[in-house]
């Protein structure tokens, strides 16, 4: 029913009308943008609800719980031995769902204590590891290369210098305990034009993504409204 | 005297221009060349390079994921990564293990198996050269489950087949079974979380593609934690061009990215004037007010 | 993490597995916030509260539509039948699908188009190279813009071959790989003992703003 080609029609118009309400904004705020905007804001809501239900509540909870009975949703778990170790998830995950009660969501700590403690344990490993040692371990690398030409090899040379003391610099910036005077004062500020350098390549490279989501916007109207007379 | 004043008053107005202006000026800078089909081709900068080169030193049989965290939102710049890497996979006979960490991404997935995969590999089979395994929710928790047991969260693929019976997957334990990781990100969780949980602790190589926003933010992991990275839908462009250099065929093919390189120029060019612009008025004005 | 021996190494994996199953209970607990805090409004009729019922009757339709596999039927596999309910519920045939292809998609992809336009209309009214800093940040991204234009190879191309690193795709490649990478690190070492420790004062328990208050 919903791949008949009329159902194709009908949602391809759809799509189109929702998105020229989405567009109407570039004029001003109106009552069709506000109606597209809430009901985007209810359907991704049930969207994830849907997702993760369907995808990790039913077979990485329910069926490793009640692999008996869950025969019908999931055909793998036939035959499995119920794992009663998943009532942790479940408790925790009920516990959550107090939250909602303005007298229980006390209890909703609990959750939040397990999920933000794992959280907190893998991340301090983890940045250590890549975002700390890793990032200073790529940083010093040796001056010279062999094998480039001349102009290679200064160009080289002044790339390692420029990634050593510009990366030091950026650093003492971010020191705040002290005040940014003297030679700390001056390092600063060439941390400051090393960062400024990085937020530049960032705008661009953010215009170049916009740009590109609206491309994509466009190709479909042109679609669209090609259908329309064709 | 008059004309200069006329002349003042036309930068304050060239400086002042109504917003609305703006945006129908950008409409068009990308409207007009997808009418008319302006195409660019962009050759790979090393970054992109070294990615192609990591894919292209696999050898056939090697097992690759390919992690679709990104959604409709960003499809524009990451679908056309997925198709490439997906085209580059299959012609050099590698097996795709399809998962996301994001619940949108499974149904791009989906239209890569239905746009690209089937029509144009019709001889490559579901479960033996490649697999979707699904969307599964929990970010770098996932993550740090799949690089111990692959198995304790996926269960099955998309289809509901039981991963035992799934001929590609035997002998894949956890992520350190798989010879490269190649996430396409828009976000988080996504390809900082896959270099952070996955590449490093497993000593996995893990390579990708992310949306423009977040490409530079990735730099500092290349060339140690990361084999390249395609940054937006220019870095999605020069693989393309990769692509092409090395198999010709794909010429023919369509080239999405390259595609729509056309209105990206062109929207380049308009935000450069516009740029230009306001930067000479402002330059202009307050000359005109440090005189005055 | 840090011993990565048994009983320890088996409790990472179990606490991994089931952190993932606690954050869908995390989407569970969003929908049902969005649904008090919108019914909420609709019953004290407070502004734009019409609004708040196409938010609501969005929301029940995709629920339902994907809940109850609407659309979905049994299927057959090797030779052996299944019933709907093991069916795939984003499915082709499926009315979540048709939904989601039809509105979620096509709202997300033009919200996030619309800041195109607004980034082009700051590009010309904000972006001013006012200061020193500013112009080195107007520069960077200049020449990351023009890079792929017809503007960017014009514009440097007729540089001779000793000078090639100041041909716009050559500068660019090198500001992305040096100062920006040079300050993405930067920013990214500040991040991680920034995280390191707010990890630890959490451990230690002596951030307890996440519980939210004394009680």
């Amino acid at each position: 029913m919903f791949t008949s080609h009329l159902a194709a029609s009908i949602g391809m118009w759809i799509a189109g009308l929702l998105t020229l309400m989405i567009f109407s904004f570039l004029y001003k705020d109106n009552p069709f943008y506000k109606f597209a905007e809430h009901l985007f804001v209810g359907v991704s809501a049930a969207y994830w609800m849907v997702v993760g239900f369907w995808t990790t509540l039913v077979p990485n909870l329910i069926a490793q719980l009640w692999p008996s009975h869950m025969g019908n949703f999931v055909p793998s778990a036939v035959g499995r031995r119920p794992d009663i170790w998943y009532v942790i998830p479940l408790v925790f995950g009920i516990l959550m769902l107090m939250r909602l009660s303005p007298k229980a969501n006390w209890f909703s700590r609990w959750a939040m204590a397990f999920v933000i403690g794992f959280a907190a344990g893998t991340n301090f490993t983890r940045y250590i590891q890549s975002d700390f040692v890793s990032q200073i371990y790529s940083s010093i690398e040796p001056l010279y290369t062999r094998g480039l030409s001349v102009m290679g090899t200064i160009g080289d040379v002044f790339s390692k210098v420029i990634i050593v003391g510009g990366l030091l610099s950026a650093l003492i910036y971010f020191y705040f305990s002290k005040e940014h005077k003297g030679t700390f004062g001056r390092a600063a500020r060439l941390g400051i034009w090393v960062l400024m350098a990085a937020f530049g390549a960032t705008f661009g490279y953010t215009v170049m993504a916009r740009i590109s989501l609206l491309t994509g916007r466009m190709d479909f109207l042109i679609k669209w409204i090609g259908g329309i007379f064709t | 005297m008059g004309d200069a004043e006329t002349k003042l008053t036309l930068i304050e107005k060239l400086g002042r221009v109504d917003r609305r202006i703006v945006f129908l000026v950008m409409g068009l800078a990308v409207l007009i060349p997808l009418l008319v089909h302006y195409t660019t081709m962009i050759p790979a900068s090393p970054i992109v390079q070294n990615m192609f080169d990591k894919v292209e030193s696999l050898p056939p049989g090697a097992k690759v994921l390919i992690s679709f965290d990104y959604g409709p939102s960003t499809a524009p710049e990451n679908q056309p990564m997925a198709t490439s890497i997906t085209r580059h996979c299959l012609e050099k006979g590698l097996r795709i293990y399809m998962i996301s960490l994001w619940a949108t991404g499974p149904r791009q997935a989906m239209e890569l198996i239905d746009e690209v995969i089937k029509p144009e590999f019709p001889n490559t089979k579901d479960g033996v050269d490649w697999v979707h395994l699904g969307f599964k929710a929990g970010g770098q928790g996932l993550i740090n489950t799949l690089l111990a047991d692959f198995r304790a969260m996926y269960t099955t693929d998309v289809n509901g087949v039981s991963v035992d019976k799934i001929p590609m997957m035997e002998g894949v334990k956890s992520l350190k079974d798989l010879d490269l990781i190649y996430c396409i990100g828009s976000g988080q969780p996504g390809n900082k979380e896959w270099i952070q949980f996955a590449g490093d602790p497993g000593h996995i190589p893990v390579g990708g593609g992310t949306t423009a926003v977040m490409a530079p933010q990735l730099y500092p992991y290349y060339p140690k934690q990361t084999v390249g990275l395609l940054g937006g839908l220019q870095g999605a462009a020069e693989y393309e061009a990769a692509l092409i250099a090395r198999y010709p065929k794909y010429k023919d093919m369509s080239r999405v990215a390259s595609e729509k390189m056309g209105p990206q120029v062109s929207a380049h060019l308009v935000i450069a004037a516009f740029i230009i612009l306001g930067n000479v008025t402002f330059l202009i004005e307050r000359r005109r007010r440090r005189k005055a | 993490m840090f011993i990565p021996h048994d009983p320890f190494f088996d409790m990472d994996r179990k606490f991994s597995i089931y952190y993932d199953v606690i954050a869908v209970f995390a989407f569970i607990l969003g929908g049902g916030n969005l649904l008090r805090v919108h019914l909420n409004k609709v019953y004290q009729k407070r502004t734009d509260w019409k609004y708040s019922i196409v938010t609501v009757a969005g929301f029940f339709l995709m629920l339902i539509a994907g809940l109850f596999k609407l659309g979905v039927h049994a299927y057959v596999q090797e030779g052996v039948q299944f019933s709907r309910w093991a069916a795939d519920f984003q499915g082709t045939e499926s009315l979540f699908k048709y939904l989601y292809d039809c509105t979620f998609q096509p709202l997300q992809s033009t919200m996030f188009s619309l800041l195109a336009f607004f980034v082009a209309s700051a590009s010309y009214r904000a972006f001013r190279a006012k200061t020193l800093e500013a112009t080195i940040l107007l520069i960077a991204a200049f020449v990351i813009l023009i890079r792929p234009t017809p503007l960017g190879y014009y514009l440097t191309f007729w540089l001779p071959d000793q000078l090639s690193f100041l041909k716009v795709g050559n500068l660019s490649t090198w500001i992305l790989a040096v100062p920006n990478m040079v300050g993405q690190r930067a920013i990214m070492i500040g991040i991680a003992l920034g995280i390191v420790s707010t990890s630890m004062r959490l451990i230690l328990g002596i951030e307890r703003g996440y519980l939210g208050g004394e009680s």
